[in-house]
Order: structure tokens, then C-alpha cells, then sequence
């Protein structure tokens, strides 16, 4: 396979609005064909990144190249994307049919064609047969699909989704994120969205550029985030984790071990980066914590007391495919595991004040150093 | 940093753009330059001449010494507080009755109270004029009496303006905290003075300066009903500016309007204040 | 809301001021001069209301008519030069910076706030024959004419003041200076109501800005356009002190007639009828849009 070319290149862009930064010099290269997600809680500053990319924000320094052109002064009507936006912005006052059609009348494309292409694009989105609706007439769903097709129906280099899926309701939502990426999948037109839900970015995405205050906290595609987050903003954003603070005490190529006061020592059968005695972070993943009555686990693949560690149930909450513990530990500290639920009979296995030891595998803790 | 290297300008930015700062400042040009030049030659010591002779107040001091001008004043200022008042107490009683009732006739009564707004000036002047004499209204009563006619005029067109402002303010009420006075033991009278009362306060406020500025700008439907002896301001300025430009009558407006500014001052720091306390 | 039944007292110690004043003071002179305009004069005070017709068919005289013909077309100029005027600044109001916006607001009202006659006066202080305008545009006239004698060519005609004043032209530019914010206000709250996403998608599908504007942003705005519209036809056209004021001997709008009538010619019946047609026109113009509101809200 040949190396893909980037479609947009965001090169050192900074925005500010007045005294605040909202995106802190970005550098960013989207590949032709990919499903990109920028993903961050609110006043991240993604939205405002992908309004760059469309044009109506422009950056207070930096560039952004689309096909390999720079987009300076090139104004939102002239470039090669189209944008689906949060409210959907469908246009009122037109027929479903002729909100598809907008886009391609401006640009001249002769009436039989647009005939026939706002005809496919409403097949592709479901909603074929629906043309002459007026947007009043339409669920929010249909709504949506009738931006999406709205866009698509003018074959953009890259598709640009502003919170597509936030104005659905649940089951809907999980419903078009797969419809989504299938849809990416069929037109092989880059799709670049902005969600602040991880669980659609995971689900969606090639690749997710993680954004935390203007910068990009790391930028990978879904698995590489859940389990080699870079930092804690990420381990933490990225699904549930229990992070303690610690001191690095053994540091060779093979293994380390990461002195934690709240958990004890934990062990790892890998080298890691970082100063020895300097502060890092344990991550540890619920799911990836076992729990035994006290006294019975013996964390194996390590040695003796690390890895390992006692306290007792001080919550439980029953989600149907796990059940989520909140144990807490000798030092006080609360600890998050989860357990699935894998036969019908075993919940009442652990209660309410049980005395529990839990143990990890020497893979599963994740050291961060920042 | 190059003074002259600045971010690009966005789409929607329309207020950045050349052609539209252009547009906004000529029509703030257009709007401003005949009063800043009205109230700049009140200060000019020169009778006719255009041409600026140096700084005086002495006009102000013709104004202050010009008794008609002075009594003028003084009626549309006791016209505006009384029709300020009954305008409140209306106003506010009409909107509580608009909001608060289901009756029949309501939908005429809506429409009726809406009337005087929109009802041409000078229609309204007219059945003034003639109500006013078929009552052969008495016209030789002593001050403040003999404004009773105008003063009537104006509460009429004014509290409609303050029924709608205040109406607008009580669409906003939750009905529930008044529910919850009475549930604490308030009678009706207690809930609507201890709950629905501040509540409506800013757009009493609101319509109180709504109702002055109205009343004291008032000169055609004024000009129907008044008489010889009660001159308001505008229709003295009228009688004035028919005959002439003088720096005297551009004294005599430059004193209403920084009244008028001064209102609206403080009634922006009222409602500011309101709003801070609300 | 309560019915009025269970809660009689209460109801009726809050109805009755309000609406009998309406009654006594508006309602009871409307119906009078209403009742006049079916009358004539008999003596100098006495009017016999006799059910006569004959004022209106005075009012359908050609001279009268062209005059409600020429106050209709006063007001719907001033209306059109207001809309160009003013849909810019409301766009420019709309799309400020957030900080900005009231003091723009307050630039647009402060004006409004301010006695009606004297902003007429101010006007007419300008535009007088001696007024800064003339004597701005002389001074640029002889420096034009000075500058063609230095490069060696005939002097202009000495300047001859244009005439501002008294005619139609300073009618409608008066009514313009005084109507201007009964436009932008309505168009304002129009504009802010927009979707500013649907301007986006527009730009964002290959429109450019006046496109946009014809397109998306006027059918939407339509509702605050015509409200703005008509909250500026109805004053415009029973308009009184402007024609009155800054008007020729020609530019007698209805109001002035209406004024004549009453003040001057002492023909009660006549005017009665007058402003009864202008009331009339003025009701026709806002059941309409009312109508319209209506039946928008009822369809969203």
C-alpha cells in the first residue's frame, strides 16, 4: 500500500478571541480517505478548529493547507469541503430536495444532473422518496441525514461533522454512528467530526486527535488511546481509570516497578521511559483488575507484595453486562473494578463491606509522566 | 508585532469589513450631526451667522428669563409625572387582568387596549379636540386643573404602552412561586404584593420611563387639546420654531434633550440596578 | 390562567379602571368623531348628524385623492429608503461583537428618545438656505471654481444655494431621519432570531454573501421585514409635523389636511371623514400582517 497524502495540513495554527487562546499552536495532518475525530470536553477548542478548516474562523497565526493549498484568504464558498453543522442548519423555508440541490445550483451544474444526483445522494442517506418534505415535516434524525446529504451531494475533498450525533437520542445515535462509518466507508470522502462522546470517536474514528485547552493531548487511533493513553488528560477522558501518583524506583530495560503510598508497589514486565525517583503515574483500568475474597490472590508474574493489594467493598453498582465495585483500600483510597457479569448466578459472589485482595497482570498497569 | 499584519476577516464578521463600517458611520452621521450641531450653536455667540463667534450661555439665560418658555416647561413636566402616574397604575392593573383572567371579550379588549399605539397621532388628536368640546370641558380652571384635559390625553395613549411592556415582563413569571406563597399562608392580596409585585417591577420601571418620554415628546395630540393658557414645551417650541432659527429656541432643545438623555441614563442604571437585585 | 367566574371580586376590582377609561376617554371621542363624519355643519358650533354620506364622497374628490395618493407614496419611500438604509446596520448589529452591541442599540435609539420636534428643528437648522449643508457645499464650490481658474480655466457660476427646504425631497428626508430606528429595531430582532448556522451552510455550499442574503436570509427574516415595514408605513403616512414643517405649499400630506380642517377651514364633518379613511387604511395594514403572524405561528 503507498504512503496516503495528508488532505489537510494544519500547520502551527494558534486562534485566540481577544486575551483567550482556544487552539495553542496545532499541527495536524489529516490522511485522504480517513474517518478523523477531534475529540474534547467543551472549550476544547475543537469546534473552533474545524470552523478554520470550513473558513469561517480564520487563524491568528499558522496555516492550514487543503490539498496541498493554503487556504489564506480563501473564503467558506470557495473551498473544496462541506460542513454538516450541529443544528443540522437545514434550510426552513426549502423542500428536503431543493436543500440538496442548493449547493449544486450555485455551482452550475445543469438541471437534469442535479436531478439526478440529489436523487442518489438521498438514496445513500435512507431517504429516498422523501424529496418534496419540508424540512417541519421531518424527525431530527431525518433532519440530519438530510444535512449530511446536503453536503455529500457536492463530492467535497473532506466532509466536516460538527457534533453530529448530539441532538439524537441514545439508541438513534448508536444506530447512525455505525450508519456513519459505513457511509465513510462507501463515498471514500474524508470525514473530519468534532464529538465531545468518546464512545462515538472510539466506535467511528481511523484516527482521534485528542484536544485538551487548545492543544492536541494525543493524537492515535481508538485502541492505541484506551491503552497507551500519553498522559493522564487522556487515560482519564478515554474511558474509566484509576490513576495513583508514585516514584519511579526500579527502572530497567526488562521491567520497572513504581513506588505508589495509596496502592502499594506495582510491578511491570517492560522497561519504561522516564528518570529514576522521578514522579510518575500509575494508570490501571477497572476491567483489567481481579478480585478475590481476602487472602486468596496471588498476583502472579510478580514478585512478592507488588501488584497486589486488600480493602473492602464500599459500593457496588449493577450495570447488567458488569458490576462496577468501589473498593476501598488499606491507605484510604478508593479503587474502581469492574466485573463482568458472565454467568446469570454469580452477582451476590461480593456485597456491601466484603473484605476483598485484588491483583493485576504485570501488563495491564500503564505509567505516565505527565 | 506588524502594526499592520491583522487576523483575517471572517465571514460573518461583517461589523470588520470597510463597505459596512462606512455605511454605520454616515448613518450615525446622518443621525447625530443635526443635533450636535443644534446643541453646538446654543453655546455660539452670534444671532444669524452659521459661523462660530465664540462661547456663551447667554441664550441659556434668555431661555431661564423667557416665562412662557419657563411655564411651558413646567406644564408638560406636571403633564408627563401625572400621566406617568396613571399610566402605571393602569397599565399594570390592564396587564395583570390580560394575563391573569380568561373572560368574555377578551381577544376585543386586547385589541382595543392596543389601539391607542397604533392609532394615527393625529386621529387621535382630532377625537380629542372634539370629545373635549361636545363636554364643553371647562378651560378656566386654575393651575394645575386647566391641564386636566391634555393630561387625560396623554394617560390615554400611555398606559397601553405600559400594559404591553409590563405584560411582556409578566410572560416570564413562574406561576408556581406565587402557588407557593399562598401554600405559606399569603392571602391573595399578600401573594400579589410580596411575589407578583417585584417580579413586575423592571417592566413597571421600564413603562414608567416609557410613559414620561412619551408624554413630554407629545405634540400632536397636545396641539388638539391644548389651549391659550396651557402651553406645553413642544407646543411652544412649535409656536417658535414657525417663525424662526434663533440660538434661543436651540437653547430652549438643548435643554430637553439632555433631560431626555439624563432619563435615559438613569433609567438604565435603574434597570441595570433590577436586574442586579432581580 | 384563572376564569373570571370564580374569582368575580378580584377580577372586577382589577378590570374596571382600566377598561372604563378606555371606554370614557378613547372608545366614547372615536365613536364622536365617527358619528360626525356622518354629519354636517349647521351654524358655527351645531352639527346635525344626519347620516349623510356626502363627506366621504367629498374625500373621493380628485384633489383629495391625489393627496391620500401622494401621502401613500411619501410613506412608502421613506419606508424603501429606510429598508436600504437600515437592513445594513441591523446585519451590522446582529453580527457585532457581543460587547458592542448595546451601545449600538443605544446609538440607533438615542435619537428615537429625543423630542420628535426637535429633531425636526435640528433638521431644518441644517438644511436651511444659511444651514451647513449649503454652506458646506458653496465652500466646496468656489474652492472648485478658484481651482479651475489656477489651472487657467473659466471660473464656475457663483453658487447658487440649493433648495433643501419646503419641498418634497426634505419631506421624506425628514421622515426618513425620524422613522429610521421603528425599521431597525424590528429587522434587528429578526436577524438575531436567525439560525446563524443556516448563513454558515449557505457560504459553506459555494453562495456567496448577496446570494446568501436573497436566498436564505430574507425569506427568514420576512416576518420582521414586513413588521418593520409596517411599523413604519402606518406612522409615516398619518405623519403631521414633518409635511408640516420642512413641507412646500405641495407636499400636504392627509394629517395636514385632516389639521386643516379642524384648526383652520372649521369643517368637522369633513375631517371626521378624513381621518377616518386614514384610520381605516391604518387598520387594513395591521389586521393584515396580524393575520399573517397568525397563521406563520399556527404552520410552525
Amino acid at each position: 500500500m503507498t504512503e496516503k497524502q495528508p488532505v489537510i495540513s494544519i500547520r502551527n495554527v494558534t486562534k485566540r478571541f481577544g486575551n483567550m487562546v482556544a487552539v495553542d499552536n496545532v499541527s495536524i495532518d489529516i490522511l485522504e480517505g480517513e474517518f478523523f475525530v477531534l475529540l474534547g470536553p467543551s472549550g476544547c477548542g475543537k469546534t473552533t478548529l474545524l470552523r478554520m478548516i470550513a473558513g469561517f474562523e480564520m487563524p491568528s497565526e499558522g496555516q492550514i493547507l487543503i490539498g496541498g493549498q493554503d487556504m489564506a484568504g480563501v473564503s467558506p464558498n470557495q473551498r473544496p469541503v462541506n460542513m454538516v453543522f450541529q443544528s443540522y442548519a437545514v434550510f426552513p423555508h426549502m423542500s428536503v430536495a431543493d436543500n440538496v440541490a442548493y449547493g449544486l445550483k450555485i455551482s452550475g451544474v445543469a438541471k437534469p444532473e442535479i436531478r439526478t444526483r440529489v436523487d442518489e445522494a438521498l438514496e445513500l442517506v435512507s431517504l429516498g422518496g422523501l424529496g418534496q418534505r419540508m424540512p417541519d415535516q421531518l424527525s431530527g434524525g431525518q433532519r440530519q441525514r438530510v444535512a449530511l446529504a446536503r453536503g455529500l451531494v457536492m463530492r467535497p475533498q473532506v466532509l466536516l461533522l460538527d457534533e453530529p450525533l448530539s441532538a439524537l437520542d441514545a439508541k438513534l445515535r448508536a444506530q447512525m454512528q455505525f450508519e456513519l462509518a459505513e457511509l465513510q466507508d462507501n463515498v471514500g470522502i474524508t470525514f473530519v467530526t468534532v464529538t465531545h462522546d468518546q464512545d462515538e470517536a472510539l466506535s467511528m474514528a481511523c484516527r482521534i486527535a485528542v484536544m485538551n485547552k487548545g492543544d492536541v493531548a494525543q493524537l492515535a487511533g481508538p485502541s492505541d488511546l484506551y491503552e497507551h493513553p500519553a498522559n493522564r488528560f487522556v487515560a482519564d477522558f478515554i474511558g474509566s481509570v484509576n490513576i495513583f501518583e508514585g516514584k519511579l524506583t526500579v527502572d530497567e530495560p526488562e521491567q520497572a516497578v513504581v513506588d505508589c503510598p495509596e496502592v502499594g508497589r506495582v510491578y511491570l514486565n517492560h522497561g519504561v521511559t522516564g528518570a529514576h525517583d522521578t514522579t510518575v503515574w500509575v494508570a490501571i483500568r477497572p476491567e483489567k483488575i481481579t478480585m478475590l475474597p481476602a487472602g486468596k490472590a496471588k498476583a502472579k508474574d510478580s514478585p512478592d507484595g507488588h501488584n497486589i493489594a486488600n480493602g473492602q467493598i464500599k459500593g457496588l453498582s449493577y450495570l447488567g453486562d458488569v458490576t462496577v465495585y468501589e473498593v476501598r483500600l488499606e491507605s484510604g483510597r478508593s479503587i474502581r473494578v469492574s466485573r463482568p457479569n458472565l454467568s446469570r448466578w454469580d452477582q451476590e459472589d461480593f456485597s456491601w463491606d466484603d473484605k476483598v485482595s485484588l491483583h493485576w497482570h504485570p501488563t495491564s498497569p500503564i505509567v505516565l509522566l505527565s | 508585532m506588524n502594526l499592520f499584519k491583522r487576523a483575517e476577516i471572517a465571514p460573518l464578521e461583517y461589523t470588520r469589513r470597510l463597505w459596512m463600517r462606512a455605511w454605520i458611520a454616515a448613518t450615525l452621521f446622518f443621525l447625530y450631526a443635526p443635533l450636535l450641531v443644534l446643541i453646538a450653536f446654543s453655546f455660539n455667540d452670534s444671532k444669524r451667522n452659521i459661523v462660530w463667534r465664540g462661547f456663551t450661555f447667554k441664550y441659556y439665560g434668555k431661555v431661564l428669563e423667557n416665562d412662557g418658555l419657563m411655564a411651558a416647561l413646567g406644564n408638560s413636566l406636571t403633564i408627563a409625572f401625572l400621566a406617568t402616574v396613571f399610566s402605571i397604575i393602569l397599565g399594570t392593573l390592564a396587564a395583570v387582568m390580560l394575563w391573569r383572567f380568561r373572560f368574555p371579550g377578551k381577544t376585543a379588549v386586547e385589541g382595543t387596549m392596543a389601539l391607542p399605539i397604533v392609532v394615527p397621532e393625529i386621529c387621535m388628536g382630532v377625537a380629542m379636540l372634539v370629545f373635549f368640546a361636545k363636554l364643553d370641558w371647562p378651560t378656566d380652571l386654575p393651575w394645575p386643573l386647566n391641564l386636566s384635559a391634555i393630561t387625560i390625553a396623554h394617560i390615554t395613549f400611555c398606559f397601553p404602552f405600559v400594559a404591553m411592556v409590563v405584560r411582556a415582563r409578566l410572560a416570564g413569571f413562574n406561576k408556581e412561586q406565587e402557588e407557593a406563597a399562598k401554600d405559606l399562608g399569603a392571602t391573595e392580596w399578600q401573594a400579589f404584593r410580596d411575589v407578583l409585585l417585584p417580579h413586575m417591577k423592571p417592566g413597571i420601571i421600564a413603562g414608567a420611563l416609557l410613559a414620561f418620554t412619551l408624554s413630554l415628546d407629545d405634540f400632536v395630540i397636545t396641539f388638539f387639546t391644548s389651549g391659550p393658557n396651557t402651553i406645553t414645551f413642544p407646543v411652544k417650541v412649535y409656536s417658535m420654531v414657525r417663525f424662526s432659527v434663533t440660538p434661543e429656541v436651540n437653547a430652549a432643545s438643548a435643554i430637553l434633550i439632555f433631560l431626555t438623555i439624563l432619563l435615559t441614563t438613569v433609567a438604565l442604571k435603574l434597570q441595570d440596578f433590577t436586574k442586579a437585585t432581580a | 390562567m384563572q376564569d373570571w367566574k370564580q374569582h368575580k371580586a378580584t377580577f372586577a376590582s382589577i378590570a374596571v379602571s382600566p377598561v372604563l377609561w378606555l371606554v370614557a376617554f378613547f372608545i366614547v371621542p372615536l365613536a364622536v368623531v365617527w358619528l360626525y363624519s356622518f354629519g354636517r355643519n349647521v351654524g358655527l358650533t351645531e352639527i346635525d348628524i344626519s347620516g349623510t354620506f356626502s363627506n366621504y364622497g367629498r374625500a373621493l374628490e380628485p384633489l383629495y385623492l391625489e393627496i391620500f395618493g401622494k401621502s401613500v407614496a411619501v410613506a412608502a419611500l421613506t419606508t424603501l429608503i429606510c429598508l436600504i438604509i437600515g437592513f445594513p446596520i441591523a446585519l451590522a448589529i446582529t453580527f457585532a461583537q457581543p460587547k458592542w452591541r448595546p451601545w449600538m442599540l443605544l446609538a440607533i435609539m438615542l435619537p428615537f428618545w429625543t423630542n420628535l420636534l426637535i429633531r425636526t428643528y435640528a433638521l431644518i437648522t441644517v438644511l436651511r438656505t444659511e444651514g451647513y449643508v449649503n454652506k458646506s457645499l458653496g465652500w466646496f464650490w468656489e474652492g472648485a471654481s478658484s481651482l479651475k481658474v489656477m489651472v487657467g480655466m473659466a471660473p464656475l457660476s457663483t453658487w447658487e444655494p440649493l433648495p433643501l427646504l419646503y419641498n418634497n425631497f426634505a419631506v421624506i428626508l425628514g421622515l426618513v431621519y425620524v422613522h429610521l430606528p421603528f425599521m431597525v429595531l424590528p429587522l434587528y430582532a429578526a436577524l438575531d432570531r436567525l439560525d446563524r448556522s443556516l448563513i454558515e451552510a449557505s457560504l459553506d455550499l459555494g453562495a456567496g454573501h448577496f446570494r446568501t442574503l436573497t436566498q436564505i436570509v430574507a425569506p427568514l427574516a420576512a416576518p420582521g421585514i414586513i413588521s418593520g415595514v409596517i411599523i413604519t408605513f402606518v406612522p409615516a403616512l398619518g405623519a403631521y409635523l414633518t409635511p408640516d414643517l420642512m413641507g412646500g405649499p405641495d407636499s400636504q400630506m392627509i394629517a395636514n389636511v385632516i389639521e386643516r380642517q379642524f384648526k383652520r377651514a372649521n369643517d368637522w364633518p369633513f375631517g371626521a371623514a378624513l381621518s377616518f379613511l386614514l384610520m381605516y387604511a391604518t387598520f387594513i395594514l395591521i389586521a393584515l400582517q396580524t393575520l399573517r403572524n397568525r397563521s406563520a405561528e399556527r404552520r410552525s
